[in-house]
């Protein structure tokens, strides 16, 4: 049985409360937010990458041009965007990354993702300072799903204490720094200067404009035999005929046209796609784009606004 | 305030209205669409809004920078209710600030048009009778009808158009 596919999440939802600044906007690669920087690497790694959020952030300017994962329980800090992203793509395995690890290079990156063991909760690096699962830039499998919701219920809130207790392939960090992160002005500024010195060559490229993140997934690294994991979110009178505001199902349709044919069929839609618009990742798009794997799909009834 | 916004509470024209304020301003302009009792000859009880923020934000945010660019204004603003709303509710609001009153008139008129044809907003009417209904979506291939402004939706081309309340 094949490994179910891997998608990124970089977190981006702390409050930043030591640094005084929002974490995920502070630059350490040239002139790129931390935050896009984090991106970039993951999307090298994942056929779909988002950005994990509290519902109270989706518009902020550093965070509103990617694809989002809004925090279903806003407060309780990382394991919540975990836990969303879970939930709304439970057939996948996420690649979370925080955002302030100014260190973290695409060979480690790599590194985690070969040694990938799809049979445990999750694969993690072992901290060089402690010995513990390292949460924030490990690889969580769908297994993870009910026992994150359960370990959530219960009140509990650390995604390491999670992973302590979890059946997790630890793996030992190839460079002892590379997960060391930053929390306070001056340990930004220290991390400035040292990666300044050159002594840490920039894990990616420098693939910043904002037309890349429109269609987020590579080619690539699609799924195999065509087939794609689609979300698709219903609205108005679809939502009602369909039972449901958003599923997420594995497809071979290739444009937006044929997904509709599909799924009209399934809820017996009324309508017809002559009647619809259609956006993709939030965004109006052509009946005929090409569909690509971790789209969010959206079909837009006749609108009726005013 | 921001350009467009949706509110789940109430709409407060006075608080808008202050927004857009400025020194250059010789005139403000606005619509108010309310929650009518009736329409297409059936008795409407309530209404229910909603809409796909994360791309209605964005439509909305284009039409209003559009008036502005078009007609020259100073300020402009929409917010739109979401959820839902009583007979009378105030379900969506337009504001414009200029220099001269024609370019305020024309600028808020295009507002109100375009999000009614373009952003991803839906309403659902309930009826008197008990049944209820998606405006534009569910009798579309039954009916035919004249509106003062076409069809609520671009992409539709059937014979029929207009289930909307029209506000103006």
């Amino acid at each position: 049985m094949s490994s179910p596919p891997l998608f990124g999440l970089v977190l981006a939802g702390g409050a930043s409360t030591r640094m005084q600044r929002d974490k995920a906007a502070l630059e350490y690669h040239g002139q790129q937010s931390q935050l896009r920087w984090a991106f970039n690497l993951l999307s090298d790694s994942c056929a779909a990458t988002f950005v994990s959020v509290r519902p109270d952030q989706r518009n902020d300017a550093t965070r509103a041009s990617f694809p989002q994962i809004v925090d279903r329980e806003p407060g309780a800090g990382p394991i919540a965007g975990i836990s969303a992203a879970l939930l709304e793509h439970p057939k996948v395995a996420w690649l979370v990354l925080a955002c302030d690890l100014p260190f973290l290079t695409a060979a480690t990156l790599n590194h985690l993702v070969e040694r990938r063991d799809p049979q445990r909760v999750a694969t993690a690096y072992r901290s060089s300072h402690d010995g513990l699962p390292e949460p924030l830039c490990a690889i969580w499998e769908p297994a993870a799903r009910e026992s994150v919701l359960a370990y959530l219920a219960s009140g509990k809130q650390c995604p390491r204490k999670f992973l302590i207790n979890s059946d997790v392939a630890l793996l030992d960090l190839p460079d002892a720094r590379a997960l060391d992160n930053v929390n306070t002005a001056d340990e930004y500024g220290a991390a400035q200067a040292t990666l300044a010195v050159g002594d840490r060559p920039p894990a990616t490229g420098d693939r910043t404009d904002s037309a890349s993140l429109a269609r987020v997934p590579r080619p690539e690294t699609r799924a195999p035999a065509a087939t794609r994991t689609v979300r698709v979110q219903y609205y108005a009178v679809l939502r009602e005929q369909a039972g449901r505001s958003e599923e997420t199902l594995d497809t071979n349709a290739a444009t937006p046209a044929d997904l509709y044919e599909e799924l009209r069929r399934r809820h017996d839609f009324r309508l017809t796609s002559s009647q619809l618009k259609v956006a993709i990742n939030a965004n109006f798009s052509e009946w005929q784009a090409r569909l690509a794997h971790g789209d969010t799909v959206v079909f837009i009834p006749p609108v009726a606004g005013g | 305030m921001k350009a467009f916004a949706f509110s789940q509470t109430h709409l407060v024209p006075d608080q808008y209205r202050a927004a857009l304020s400025d020194p250059a301003a010789g005139g403000y302009a606005a619509f108010e669409g309310w929650v009518r009792n009736h329409n297409e000859g059936l008795a409407v009880t309530r209404l229910e809004y909603e809409a796909f923020e994360a791309l209605a934000n964005k439509e909305g945010e284009r039409i209003v920078a559009e008036a502005i660019e078009r007609y020259g204004v100073i300020k402009a603003a929409c917010v739109h209710r979401i959820g839902t709303l009583a007979i009378g509710d105030l379900a969506v609001w337009v504001g414009v600030s200029s220099r001269h009153r024609a370019e305020a008139f024309a600028a808020c008129r295009y507002i109100i048009d375009e999000v009614k044809h373009r952003v991803p907003i839906w309403k659902k009417e309930h009826y008197v009778n008990g049944d209820s209904g998606w405006v534009n979506c569910e009798r579309c291939a039954t009916h035919a009808h004249d509106h003062d402004h076409g069809h609520e939706h671009e992409g539709h081309r059937p014979p029929a158009t207009g289930y909307g309340q029209k506000k103006d």
